[in-house]
C-alpha cells in the first residue's frame, strides 16, 4: 500500500512537471472527427471542411464571415454578361501560395490555377481527375458538370465561365468549400514526381494558415501565413485536437487543454452556463425541419385541410419537449439567418377551434384518417422523429384527425416519400450555399415534385414564376423582392408545417477573442485571437 | 513438432474465412447504408444514388462482393476506405502502433500491480487483505471501462489537473514519427536533439490514464489467478520441504514458489492482449487515443464497409497468432498436449 502511495506521488510529481501549459500563440480547437482528405473538391463533410477549406484554402469568391453574403475573395471583383450566360472574373494579384516543407512555389496564384483546380473536376482526362475516386460528390450534387459550358482564360488575371443557362445562384456555388483553388505548379510538381495522391493529403493553397503536419485521428497543426493576401492570421499557431467524445471534450475546455469546442453534448450545456470562465455560444442552424403534406393526395389537396393541420399542431411544445428548447420556431421555409427571409410573416397560431373550422368548411366535421411517416434516424433538424410524431398524433386526435405513424429505415423512407407513397412525412434540410434558392427551388419547386425532393408534391405557378424568375435575374435586390413574395405564396398556400431552425453550439474560453458562429456550420480562425 | 505446427496453421484458414463472412455479413445487415449516409437527403435523387453505389461498387450482390472481396485479400489487398479513399492496409499499419502501445503499457500496469496482489491475498488467505483485495479486483473486473475512464480523467485531470485530458503527445512538441511508437520515437536521436526529453514525459503523462483504463480488467484477472496458482504451488511438497530447511520466506516464495505459480499466468497474457484489443475500442474513443479502436468506431458509423471488414479481419488474425503463440509455449513447456 505504501509503495502504491508513493507511486502515485511520483507520478504525480513528474506529470506535473510537464503539466500542459497552453501556449499563448497557439490556438487549440477540439474537433469532434478527423478530416477524410485535405481537400475539399473530394469531402463532403464540415470536418473536413473546417481543417482545409476554411483554413488552407480560398475561393475567388467567399461568403462574408458570419453571414450568407458573397464578398470578393481570390477574384477581385466580377462581371456578369447582360444574357447572364458568362462570368468574367478578374483575379486579384500577388496572391502567394504556401511554401512548405514539401514546396516552394516560383510564381503567385494566378488563372492557371483556376483553370487547374476546376477542371480537374469536370475534365476526365485531367491527370487528376481519378485520383481519389474521382466521384466528387459535391461538384456533381450542385450539378457544376452540367452547368458548366466552358472556362476560359482570358489573360492571366482573368478567367471566364461560361454556363449552359441561366443560374442567379452560381455565384453562391462559386463560394462553396469545393470550389476552392489549389496549386496548379504544385500539380505539376506532383505527376513529375508520381505523387497525385499526394494533392489530396498534403496541401499546398493560398488560405490564412499553412499546414504544417498531421497525426492520424491526433493532431492537426498550421501555422499563420505570413504573406496571406488578406487580414493576417492573429495566432501564430493552430492546431486541431481531435475529440470524438463530447464529455471529454468539455473537460479538456476546463482544464485549458482546448480553447474552442465544437458540438457541446446538450447534457452539459446547463453546467457551461453557470461556469465563469466559458462562453457559450448559440446560433440557428442553416436547416428547416417540417411536416410536409402530399397535395396530389386527398385530402390534402384541399388548401383548408392544410391550413387546419397547420392551426392544429402546437409547434412550441414540440421545441421544448424534442429539441428541448434548443431550436427557433419556425414558420418560413427559410432559416432566418438567409438573405431574404421575411421575418414579417404572421404564422398560423395554434388554434384548434380555427382548425375545426377549416376542418368543417373543407368538408370534414369528423375529421378524417391519415398517416404521419415519423423520421427513423436523428438529423440536425429534428433530433427524435417518433417522439415528435406521437406529439403530432395526440394534437392532430384533438380537432378528430386519426393520424396513423409509421416509419422505414432511412434509405426506404427517403426513397418512399420522394415516390410520393406518403401522405404526411417528416423531413428536413440543410442548406448548402445560403442562397433563398437551395430552400426554395429545391424543395418547393414544380421540377422538383418529378426529382424528389418536394415532398409536398406541390406546384403553384405564381410560386414556381416567382422562384424561377429569380434563378435569372442577378439583381440581390430584385431577388431578394421576388423570393418574399414567395414567402407570402407559401405561407397562405400552406403545403408544410414549417416547425423549427436547430441551434448550433459552441462553447469557449473567455480568452477567445474574435470568433462568431458561422451560419452555413463551419469553424473559422482567421480573425481569433487568446487574450 | 513440424508437423504440430503445420497442423495448426491450417487449422487457421477456416477460422479465418468464417470471421471474413461473418464481419462481411453483420456490418451489411446493421441498418444504414453508406451511400445514404454520404449523401442524406441528397441522396433521395436515384440517379445521384445509383452514381455513387456504382463508385463504391455496392451495386453488385453480397456474394460477389464478398468473393471480390477475398480474392483482393489473398493478394493482400484488403481494398480501399469509401470515406478516406486511401487502401485499408495502410491505413491500419499508420494506426496499430499506437493501440499496441497503450496495449503493452496496460499490461505492463496489469502485471506490475496485479501480480504483487495475488501473491499478496495468497499468502495472507482469508485475512482482511485477502478479501480486500479480491473484493476490489471483483469491482475491477466488472467496471465499464467508459464509465472508469471518464471518472479517472474528472479525478486525475479535471480535479488534481496532474495528467492530460485525452490525447497521445501534447500539442507544443513537433516530433517525427518513425516506428510509430511514441515513446521510442521521441527518444531517436533527432527528435531529442530538437525538443529535449519534454516530449517523452508528455508522451508517458498521456499514456497514464488510459492504460491505467484498460489495464483495470486484466489487473483482477491477472490478481486472481495469480491468488490461486500461488496457493496451488504453496501446498506443494517441495515448499513444505524448503521450509522444513528453514530457507528465508522470502527466497522461498520468489525463488520457489512464484517462478513455477507464474507458468500458467505468463499464458493467460496471451488470452489477456485479445481483451485488451477489444478494450482499446472503448479506451480509444474516451480518450482520444489514434488507435485502431478510435478508426473502427468512426468507421461503424460512417458504414465504411471494407474498414470494418479489414479491420476485422486483420485483429482476429492478430489474435489468432496470439493464441498459435500461446499454444507453442504450452507445447514445448508441456509436451503431452502436442
Amino acid at each position: 500500500m505504501k509503495k502504491l502511495a508513493t507511486l502515485v506521488a511520483l507520478c504525480a510529481l513528474f506529470t506535473s512537471c510537464v503539466k500542459e501549459g497552453s501556449n499563448k500563440s497557439t490556438f487549440v480547437y477540439c474537433s469532434e472527427g478527423s478530416p477524410t482528405a485535405f481537400n475539399p473538391q473530394i469531402t463532403t463533410d464540415g470536418t473536413s471542411n473546417n481543417a482545409s477549406a476554411h483554413t488552407i484554402y480560398n475561393r475567388l469568391v467567399e461568403f462574408e464571415y458570419g453571414s450568407t453574403k458573397i464578398v470578393p475573395a481570390l477574384a477581385e471583383s466580377w462581371s456578369i454578361s447582360e444574357d447572364k450566360l458568362e462570368y468574367t472574373f478578374n483575379l486579384r494579384k500577388g496572391v502567394k501560395f504556401h511554401t512548405t516543407k514539401y514546396f516552394t512555389p516560383t510564381r503567385d496564384f494566378n488563372a492557371d490555377d483556376v483553370l487547374f483546380s476546376f477542371n480537374r473536376m469536370r475534365d476526365e482526362s485531367n491527370p487528376f481527375f481519378k485520383v481519389s475516386g474521382g466521384t466528387y460528390e459535391y461538384f456533381n450534387g450542385m450539378d457544376m458538370g452540367n452547368l458548366i459550358k466552358d472556362i476560359v482564360k482570358v489573360d492571366d488575371h482573368t478567367v471566364k465561365i461560361i454556363l449552359k443557362k441561366q443560374e442567379a445562384p452560381f455565384l453562391a456555388n462559386m463560394a462553396m468549400s469545393f470550389m476552392s483553388v489549389l496549386s496548379k505548379e504544385y500539380g505539376d510538381k506532383l505527376i513529375k514526381e508520381a505523387k497525385l495522391g499526394d494533392m489530396d493529403n498534403i496541401p499546398v493553397g493560398t488560405g490564412p494558415f499553412v499546414f504544417k503536419s498531421y497525426q492520424k485521428d491526433n493532431i492537426i497543426k498550421f501555422e499563420a501565413f505570413k504573406d496571406f493576401y488578406g487580414e493576417k492570421a492573429k495566432v501564430s499557431r493552430l492546431a486541431f485536437a481531435i475529440t470524438p467524445d463530447a464529455s471529454v471534450r468539455y473537460q479538456k475546455l476546463k482544464t485549458g487543454e482546448c480553447h474552442l469546442i465544437i458540438e457541446p453534448s446538450p447534457a452539459d450545456l446547463g453546467s457551461m452556463k453557470e461556469n465563469k470562465d466559458i462562453t457559450l455560444l448559440e446560433g440557428p442552424g442553416l436547416n428547416v425541419g417540417y411536416l410536409a403534406m402530399n397535395t396530389m393526395k386527398k385530402p390534402f389537396g384541399n388548401l383548408k385541410v392544410r391550413q387546419a393541420v397547420n392551426h392544429a399542431l402546437n409547434k412550441t411544445a414540440y421545441i421544448d419537449a424534442i429539441y428541448l428548447g434548443h431550436a427557433k420556431l419556425a414558420k418560413n421555409p427559410l432559416p432566418p439567418t438567409i438573405w431574404s427571409y421575411d421575418d414579417s410573416i404572421v404564422d398560423y397560431d395554434y388554434n384548434i377551434k380555427k382548425a375545426k373550422k377549416l376542418l368543417a368548411e373543407a368538408g370534414f366535421p369528423n375529421g378524417f384518417e391519415t398517416e404521419i411517416w415519423t423520421l427513423p434516424v436523428t438529423r440536425p433538424y429534428n433530433p427524435n422523429g417518433k417522439k415528435m410524431g406521437e406529439m403530432m398524433q395526440a394534437d392532430l386526435a384533438k380537432v378528430g384527425i386519426k393520424a396513423k405513424l409509421v416509419s422505414y429505415e432511412w434509405p426506404t423512407y427517403l426513397k418512399k416519400s420522394s415516390a410520393g407513397e406518403h401522405a404526411m412525412v417528416q423531413l428536413g434540410w440543410t442548406g448548402d450555399n445560403g442562397d433563398p434558392d437551395n430552400f426554395l427551388y429545391t424543395l418547393l419547386g414544380c421540377s422538383a415534385v418529378e426529382a424528389g425532393s418536394n415532398y409536398a408534391r406541390w406546384c403553384n405557378k405564381d410560386f414556381e414564376d416567382l422562384v424561377v424568375k429569380a434563378k435569372r435575374v442577378t439583381d440581390l435586390a430584385e431577388r431578394t423582392d421576388l423570393y418574399e413574395k414567395a414567402q407570402v405564396i407559401f405561407k397562405e398556400q400552406a403545403p408544410w408545417v414549417p416547425i423549427a431552425h436547430s441551434i448550433i453550439f459552441r462553447a469557449m474560453s473567455n480568452k477567445v477573442k474574435g470568433y462568431k458562429i458561422d451560419p452555413l456550420g463551419g469553424d473559422i480562425f482567421k480573425t481569433v485571437e487568446l487574450k | 513438432m513440424l508437423k504440430f505446427i503445420l497442423k495448426k496453421l491450417l487449422d487457421l484458414i477456416p477460422t479465418l474465412v468464417g470471421i471474413s463472412i461473418l464481419s462481411f455479413v453483420l456490418i451489411r445487415l446493421v441498418p444504414g447504408d453508406p451511400v445514404m449516409l454520404m449523401l442524406g437527403e441528397r441522396g433521395a435523387d436515384p440517379i445521384v444514388y445509383a452514381k455513387m453505389q456504382k463508385a463504391l461498387g455496392l451495386d453488385q450482390a453480397m456474394h460477389e462482393q464478398y468473393f471480390t472481396f477475398l480474392k483482393k485479400a489473398f493478394s493482400g489487398d484488403l481494398g480501399t476506405s469509401i470515406v478516406s479513399k486511401r487502401s485499408v492496409t495502410s491505413e491500419f499499419f499508420s494506426r496499430f502502433p499506437a493501440t499496441l502501445e497503450l496495449g503493452i503499457c496496460a499490461i505492463i500496469f496489469a502485471a506490475i500491480i496485479g501480480i504483487p496482489f495475488g501473491i499478496l491475498a495468497a499468502l495472507k488467505r482469508n485475512s482482511f487483505y485477502d478479501y480486500l483485495l479480491m473484493g476490489g479486483s471483483l469491482v475491477g473486473y466488472s467496471m465499464p471501462i467508459f464509465w472508469w475512464g471518464l471518472i479517472l480523467i474528472l479525478f486525475f485531470s479535471v480535479q488534481l489537473g496532474i495528467t492530460p485530458v485525452s490525447g497521445r503527445i501534447s500539442i507544443m512538441y513537433d516530433v517525427d514519427v518513425v516506428t510509430g511508437f511514441m515513446l521510442i520515437d521521441t527518444l531517436l536521436p533527432k527528435n531529442l536533439a530538437n525538443e529535449g526529453i519534454g516530449p517523452f514525459l508528455s508522451t508517458l503523462s498521456h499514456l497514464i490514464l488510459p492504460a491505467i483504463a484498460m489495464g483495470t480488467i486484466p489487473l483482477a484477472v491477472m490478481a486472481r489467478m495469480t491468488r490461486s496458482s500461488m496457493l496451488e504451488v504453496l501446498g506443494e511438497d517441495y515448499i513444505r520441504t524448503a521450509k522444513a530447511k528453514g530457507l528465508p520466506i522470502k527466497k522461498i516464495i520468489v525463488v520457489h514458489a512464484l517462478r513455477n505459480a507464474l507458468i500458467p499466468i505468463v499464458t493467460v497474457v496471451g488470452l489477456i492482449f485479445g481483451s485488451i484489443i477489444t478494450g482499446a475500442i472503448l479506451t480509444e474513443t474516451i480518450f482520444s487515443w489514434p488507435g485502431i479502436g478510435k478508426w473502427l468506431v468512426a468507421s461503424i458509423n460512417a458504414r465504411d464497409y471494407p474498414v470494418i471488414q479489414g479491420g476485422v479481419l486483420f485483429i482476429a488474425t492478430m489474435i489468432v497468432l496470439i493464441n498459435l503463440v500461446v499454444d507453442f509455449v504450452y507445447a514445448i513447456v508441456n509436451p503431452k498436449m502436442r
